[in-house]
């Protein structure tokens, strides 16, 4: 990808990473991109660099604007190594005595991954600094989604560098949400569910207080996928209503099957939910990605999950994806599990058991079938389902 | 002594641990740490710390 001026002076350097597809566990079905950010004025500004093996790619694409070692200032957002890879060899480059702003906790972390050597030089929320004709000033964004995380604004062009916050996981040819439509959005929802739904509290709060402090925004620059020119006020009220845990009238119903008992199950369930109106969605977990899941998880009011028993115990594809699911704490939601069974039958317990480990509320007793389920069983399994939309509209 | 545990990233206090890089001794409850201590995960005040 060659440079891409997004305002005047201010060019994204950044590579596009067309072929990945696992993002340490996330599917990346369109790969992803990782945006570094060139401000031209009197002092250089690189903010954030791409991935180690995309640092080549990034260096011939600040070659292309100037040459890399006029860059006066660094500022790293966020440590994660899809962001600091490129470090130590653009330090290099440029020379390692040039200073790398960053939060305090950057510089800790920036230590931690690169040793000493380095000029870390931390900066507190609030404060701005003046490169020519801009001010940057930074905002400290803890524990979105790391410790170190920062967001910096430029001050006169009103746009905020967010760093991992407001981004998608999307390799398009295009660069501007005005380019992509509305067909960013379920990327933008998905890299929610994924990344921040642990920390929505945390994003309430940022919301307010940025809300409050007036600051003007009119392009948001993620570090990963397309840039919000167009309507940026899009993707901060997304996420208030995810951050707010907002749910629609919706059942996701995760189960997996052995001989299609538990599969049955789940589809007369399904059933159940739509003939009192509420929205379901059958996801068998060794079919579906845990972070596809999980998108759909973001608005979905209960989580009913069925397990066939095997070796005592639930299916491990479905303890993978409630793993992960536990990990970034949906709250506020209803549950409910099922299950086929062979003879002794544990499954449909155990995971009810995990269900309220996770902070869900269980609303029904485990449902438990022996064998194939047959008319009265099916039946059964349609009520379970009806009672489980009634719960949601309940609600 | 109690355990504290931080409300911004889940790090827990352990009192009869300490905290050795914040130059907490082993021993010390978290009442008596000093009030500009910050959580050594993710430097958290002392103020976003509840008791577990």
């Amino acid at each position: 990808m060659r440079p891409v001026e997004i305002a005047p002076g201010i060019y994204n350097v950044g590579v596009r990473d067309w072929n990945i597809r696992d993002f340490h566990g996330y599917s990346t079905y369109l790969g992803t991109t990782y945006n570094a950010f060139l401000i031209i004025d009197e002092k250089i500004t690189l903010i954030d660099t791409v991935k180690s093996d995309f640092t080549d790619e990034m260096m011939a694409n600040i070659s292309r604007v100037i040459d890399p070692k006029k860059i006066d200032v660094i500022i790293s957002n966020h440590t994660e190594m899809d962001h600091s890879g490129g470090l130590p060899h653009l330090m290099s480059v440029i020379g390692p005595d040039k200073p790398i702003l960053c939060s305090k906790m950057g510089a800790k972390n920036l230590a931690a991954h690169f040793g000493n050597d380095l000029k870390y030089q931390p900066v507190a929320d609030g404060e701005a600094i003046n490169i020519g004709k801009r001010n940057l000033k930074f905002i400290e964004t803890r524990m979105l989604h790391w410790p170190d995380s920062m967001f910096t604004y430029a001050v006169e062009d009103k746009i905020l560098f967010s760093s991992d916050a407001f981004g998608q996981h999307y390799a398009g040819s295009e660069t501007f949400d005005d380019e992509v439509g509305e067909l960013i959005m379920p990327h933008a929802k998905k890299y929610y569910a994924n990344i921040l739904t642990l920390f929505s509290d945390l994003i309430q709060k940022l919301l307010k207080s940025v809300a409050e402090s007036g600051l003007e925004i009119k392009t948001i620059c993620p570090d990963h996928g397309i840039i919000w020119r167009k309507d940026p006020g899009a993707i901060i009220s997304a996420y208030n209503d995810w951050s707010l845990q907002k749910t629609d009238q919706k059942a996701l119903v995760l189960y997996d099957s052995m001989w299609h008992s538990t599969e049955i199950m789940a589809d007369e369930i399904v059933s159940g939910l739509l003939a009192t109106g509420v929205k379901a969605i059958p996801m068998q977990a060794r079919k579906w990605h845990r972070s596809d899941v999980m998108t759909e998880m973001l608005d979905a009011k209960a989580l009913i999950v069925g397990s066939p028993t095997l070796n005592n115990n639930i299916f491990p594809a479905l303890m993978d994806v409630m793993t992960y699911i536990k990990g970034l704490k949906p709250s506020n939601r209803i549950a409910a599990s099922f299950g086929s069974y062979g003879w002794s039958g544990e499954a449909a317990n155990l995971l009810a058991t995990e269900l309220e480990n996770m902070k869900f509320k269980v609303v029904e007793p485990a449902l438990r079938v022996k064998y194939i389920p047959d008319t009265a069983s099916r039946d059964l399994c349609f009520e379970f389902g009806k009672k489980m939309g009634e719960h949601i509209k309940a609600s | 002594m109690d355990k504290y545990v931080c409300t911004v990233c889940g790090y827990v206090y352990d009192p009869a641990e300490g905290d050795s890089e914040g130059g907490i001794p082993a021993g010390t409850a978290f009442a008596d740490i000093p009030e500009d201590w910050t959580c050594p995960v993710c430097g958290a005040s002392k103020d976003d710390f509840e008791k577990k």
